[in-house]
C-alpha cells in the first residue's frame, strides 16, 4: 500500500517532527507499505490555476503525482489563522476536485493552544470531504508545549498517533474490501 | 446562415473521435500512430457508407494524441467519402490564427463539396499553450478574442480589425470562400453553465459536451443557453444544438460495460489524470443517464428521450477512446447502421423546422 505523509508547512518545525515522528514509524511498523514523507518545505511548488493536474511540471507534478497515487494520505500541519496555511490549501488546490477520492486521510494537526482544537474539524475535514477522501473520524491535536526541539515530549502524543495509525490503516483495509466486492458485483 | 438541417430527416446522427491514440488495457500495446490515422479515415468512410450524417476529429496536442493536425485528417476524410458532413471535435482557436484556421476549413468545404464545419473550443488541458507559444494566462481572452475574429471572418470577405492577440487586419481578403460562401461555425462547451451563456450571447451554435450524469442537467445547461440567446436578441429556432458524449453498443448492456469501461477508465487516467469510477459508469446504461451505453434498443430510447429532453438537431458519439479495437468500432457501426439510425429518423423526422 502507498501511504504518504504530507507536512503541509514550509516553515517552523512542530509539523515536520510529528510528521517525520509518524512516518518513521509507519514505516518500521508495516515494512510491507510503501512510505513516503513530503515535506513541502523541500518542494518549489507553483501556484495553483486550474490547469489540468496532469499539466503540472517540476516539482509541483511530483508532489501531485505523489498525493493522487496513494492510498493512505496522512497531513500534518500547522494552524495559520485559524485555518490550514495557505501552502497546505494550494496543494490542494492542484488536485483535480475528485482528486482523492477512494483515499483515507486522516489528519494530525500542531497548534499554540487548545484553543485551536476544532479547527482540524471546522477547517480541514470539509476540504478533504469535497475532495471525496475517506476522512478517519478522530485526528491528533497537539499542542506547541508537546514538542521541544524537535522532539515529542508527551506521552498521550506517542500513544495518540499510534492509534491514529492503527484506525488509518483498518479504515483504508475496510474500504479497500468494500471498493474490491462492490466493483465484483457489477461484472464489468 | 444555413447550418444544413433537414427537419424532415430528423435528428442527425454522427461520430467523433478526439484523435486519442492509446494503448488497448488488455494487451497494453498500442498501435502505430500511423496506423491509428488509417483507421480514423476508414472510420469516417464506413460512417459514411452506413448513412451516418456527420463525423469530426478533434485537435489535441499534448501526449497520448494523434490528430494534432486535425484539418489534415479531415482532407483525407474528405477525398474517402461522398455525403457525410465533416467537422472539428474541436479546433482550438485560443492557439490559432483565425486566418489559417477559415482557410483550412474553407478549403476542406470546397474539397468536399460543402461538407465542412468548425467547432471552435478551447482546449481542456493547456501544454498547447507553451507548444505553440502562447500565454496560458490569457486563456480566456484569447478564445474570446479568435473565436470573435474567426466569426467576422466567415460573415464578411473583406475584414478590418484590430485585436490584442494578432496583427490588425486592414480591408484583408481572407481566401478561399466556401460553397455556401459561409461555414457553420459552432461554439464548443464543456460542463459550465458560463460557457453555455457566452455562446447565448453571442448568438452562435452549441456544441455541448456531455461525458456523464443525469439528462436533466445537460437541458438545464441548454434552457439556459436558449434563455440568454433569447435576451440577447437571438431567435433560438435559428440556432441549433449538438450534443457528444460516450457511445457503445452491443447485443447487451452488460457486454456494452464490459467492451467499454476499461478502455475509458484506463484511457482518462492518462489523458485526464483520473479514471472513471466504475459506479457512476454502471449508471451509464440508466435511461436518465446521459452516455448512449447499452443495446440497440436502449440506446435509441435514451436517444429520443435526449430528444424530447434537449430538441437538439444532432447528436454525436464517441465510441474510439482509450485504444477500442477496430473490430469493435467496425461492428458498432453496422448496429448504427442497420439498428440505430432507421428508428431515430422514423420517430424524429417532421418536427419544426430549424434554420
Amino acid at each position: 500500500m502507498k501511504i504518504v505523509v504530507l507536512a503541509g508547512s514550509v516553515a517552523g518545525t512542530k509539523t515536520r517532527t510529528v510528521a517525520g515522528y509518524t512516518a518513521t514509524t509507519l514505516a518500521e511498523s508495516n515494512p510491507d507499505h510503501e512510505v513516503t514523507l513530503l515535506d513541502l518545505a523541500e518542494f518549489d511548488v507553483v501556484h495553483a490555476d486550474g490547469r489540468n493536474s496532469l499539466d503540472y511540471t517540476g516539482d509541483t507534478a511530483t508532489v501531485v503525482r505523489a498525493i493522487m497515487d496513494a492510498e493512505v494520505l496522512i497531513v500534518a500541519s500547522p494552524v495559520y489563522q485559524a485555518s490550514m496555511p495557505g501552502v497546505l490549501k494550494n496543494v490542494l488546490d492542484l488536485l483535480p476536485s475528485d482528486g482523492l477520492r477512494d483515499t483515507v486521510v486522516s489528519l494530525i494537526v500542531t497548534a499554540g493552544s487548545v484553543r485551536h482544537s476544532l479547527v482540524p474539524e471546522m477547517q480541514f475535514k470539509p476540504v478533504f470531504s469535497y475532495l471525496r477522501a475517506h476522512v478517519v473520524e478522530n485526528s491528533v491535536f497537539i499542542e506547541d508545549k508537546d514538542i521541544h526541539r524537535g522532539e515529542i515530549i508527551d506521552d498521550d502524543v506517542y500513544l495518540r498517533i499510534q492509534r491514529l495509525i492503527e484506525d488509518t490503516l483498518t479504515l483504508s483495509e475496510v474500504h479497500a474490501e468494500v471498493r474490491a466486492r462492490k466493483d465484483a458485483e457489477y461484472g464489468f | 446562415m444555413d447550418y444544413h438541417f433537414n427537419s424532415a430527416k430528423g435528428l442527425e446522427f454522427g461520430l467523433y473521435t478526439l484523435g486519442d491514440h492509446l494503448p488497448d488495457p488488455h494487451t497494453g500495446e498500442r498501435i502505430p500512430a500511423q496506423q491509428r490515422l488509417r483507421e480514423i479515415v476508414e472510420l469516417a468512410r464506413l460512417a459514411d457508407q452506413a448513412g451516418i450524417d456527420y463525423f469530426s476529429v478533434g485537435e489535441s496536442h499534448q501526449e497520448f494524441f494523434a490528430t494534432q493536425a486535425h484539418a489534415v485528417v479531415l482532407a483525407a476524410i474528405a477525398e474517402a467519402t461522398e455525403t457525410i458532413r465533416i467537422g472539428s471535435s474541436s479546433t482550438i482557436v485560443s492557439t490559432s490564427d483565425p486566418v489559417r484556421v477559415y482557410e483550412n476549413f474553407a478549403t476542406l468545404d470546397l474539397l468536399s463539396g460543402g461538407r465542412a464545419e468548425i467547432v471552435a473550443g478551447r482546449a481542456s488541458r493547456v501544454g498547447l499553450f507553451e507548444l505553440l507559444g502562447y500565454d496560458v494566462a490569457d486563456y480566456e481572452e484569447l478564445y474570446e478574442e479568435k473565436f470573435e475574429l474567426l466569426l467576422q471572418i466567415n460573415e464578411n470577405p473583406v475584414v478590418t480589425w484590430e485585436g490584442q492577440f494578432r496583427a490588425p487586419l486592414r480591408d484583408a481578403v481572407v481566401l478561399p470562400r466556401p460553397v455556401d460562401g459561409r461555414l457553420p461555425i459552432w461554439r464548443a462547451v464543456g460542463g459550465t453553465p458560463a460557457s453555455a451563456v457566452k455562446a447565448g450571447r453571442q448568438g452562435v451554435p452549441i456544441y455541448l459536451a456531455h461525458l456523464g450524469g443525469p439528462v436533466s442537467s445537460f437541458k438545464q445547461m441548454l434552457d439556459l443557453y436558449r434563455e440568454t440567446a433569447r435576451e440577447s436578441g437571438h431567435d433560438p429556432a435559428d440556432l441549433p444544438v449538438a450534443t457528444a458524449g460516450f457511445f457503445y453498443a452491443a447485443p447487451s448492456s452488460q457486454e456494452a460495460l464490459r467492451d467499454l469501461y476499461p478502455h475509458i477508465n484506463e484511457g482518462m487516467k492518462r489523458t485526464n489524470g483520473r479514471g472513471f469510477p466504475k459506479q457512476s459508469f454502471a449508471q451509464g446504461v440508466d435511461p436518465r443517464n446521459v452516455m448512449n451505453i447499452g443495446s440497440p434498443q436502449q440506446i435509441v430510447e435514451k436517444i429520443l428521450y435526449q430528444r424530447e429532453m434537449f430538441g437538439h438537431q444532432r447528436y454525436i458519439g464517441q465510441m474510439d477512446f482509450g485504444g477500442m479495437p477496430f473490430e469493435n468500432l467496425r461492428r458498432n457501426v453496422e448496429i448504427i447502421g442497420e439498428e440505430i439510425l432507421p428508428a431515430i429518423r422514423k420517430y424524429t423526422r417532421q418536427e419544426e423546422p430549424v434554420r
